[in-house]
């Protein structure tokens, strides 16, 4: 499984493993949205700490899933990327939309 | 400069081979010795151009992609991904970044990732003929 999904009552986490490329984003994607349908909770948490590669498919997973969480009123963050993940998410400027953060690991 | 070695490599425009080409071009660019970062970023600029050739230039076939990589002695490394597809009408928006004729799930930061992490890139392309993308980095020696 790509992605993992925690839910708690306004909470959900979406811990995402493995590669996050055009071709394996489809199946993330519909997994998370199901959750997003079911729930619509008020945050949805993006994880990336055991995300082994990622192009800037993921950038346009983010965005997918802020939209949707945006037509609820809900709200997305990105957590534990990787200084590479990182540089690939603010060139998309998605920082002016989500909270996104750095693994603990790799901050200096 | 002299080359050091070549390499070519021919595949299908199948996603599942977006994988499997940004590994084997990795594989021939660990001959320079790069480190863990300098892989990882030619590893994400081979993926956006393939992925490109699979979703803008073969949109509704399978095609083929062509791979070419040269490591210089100098510790460069040249990696050109070319295909026969439908070719970019506007290159200079083509890489603009956040540009995308697909909207959805695409970011349109493709080539904006690969100038990014690469130490130069060039695109040329014909409507109809197809698009060769020539990236280089250069490997810091250690």
């Amino acid at each position: 499984m790509p992605v993992r999904i925690i839910s708690t009552p306004k909470k959900v986490t979406a811990v995402l493993t493995g590669e996050i490329d055009h071709h394996n984003s489809a199946v993330i994607r519909e997994i998370i949205d199901q959750a997003l349908r079911k729930q619509q909770p008020e945050m949805l948490v993006m994880d990336f700490g055991e995300v082994t590669f990622m192009d800037s498919s993921g950038v346009g997973l983010v965005m997918g899933r802020y939209r949707t969480a945006q037509n609820y009123g809900g709200k997305v963050e990105v957590a534990n990327l990787s200084m590479q993940y990182y540089r690939v998410m603010k060139l998309s400027g998605i920082e002016r939309l989500a909270k996104i953060s750095i693994k603990e690991a790799v901050k200096k | 400069m002299r080359s050091k070695n070549k390499m070519r490599l021919v595949i299908e425009s199948r996603s599942v081979n977006e994988g499997f080409a940004r590994v084997a071009v990795a594989a021939f660019a660990a001959q320079l010795d790069p480190t863990v970062e300098e892989l990882a970023d030619i590893k994400t600029a081979v993926s956006e151009a393939v992925t490109n050739c699979i979703v803008h230039a073969y949109p509704s076939t399978v095609g083929i992609i062509y791979i070419t990589g040269e490591l210089t002695e100098n510790g460069t490394v040249k990696i050109k991904v070319r295909d026969k597809g439908c070719g970019i009408v506007d290159v200079k928006q083509a890489m603009e970044p956040l540009f995308t004729t697909l909207g959805g799930e695409r970011s349109g930061l493709g080539f904006a990732v690969m100038e990014s992490f690469m130490d130069k890139v060039k695109v040329s392309s014909t409507v109809n003929k197809g698009t060769s993308v020539t990236m280089t980095k250069i490997i810091a020696p250690r």
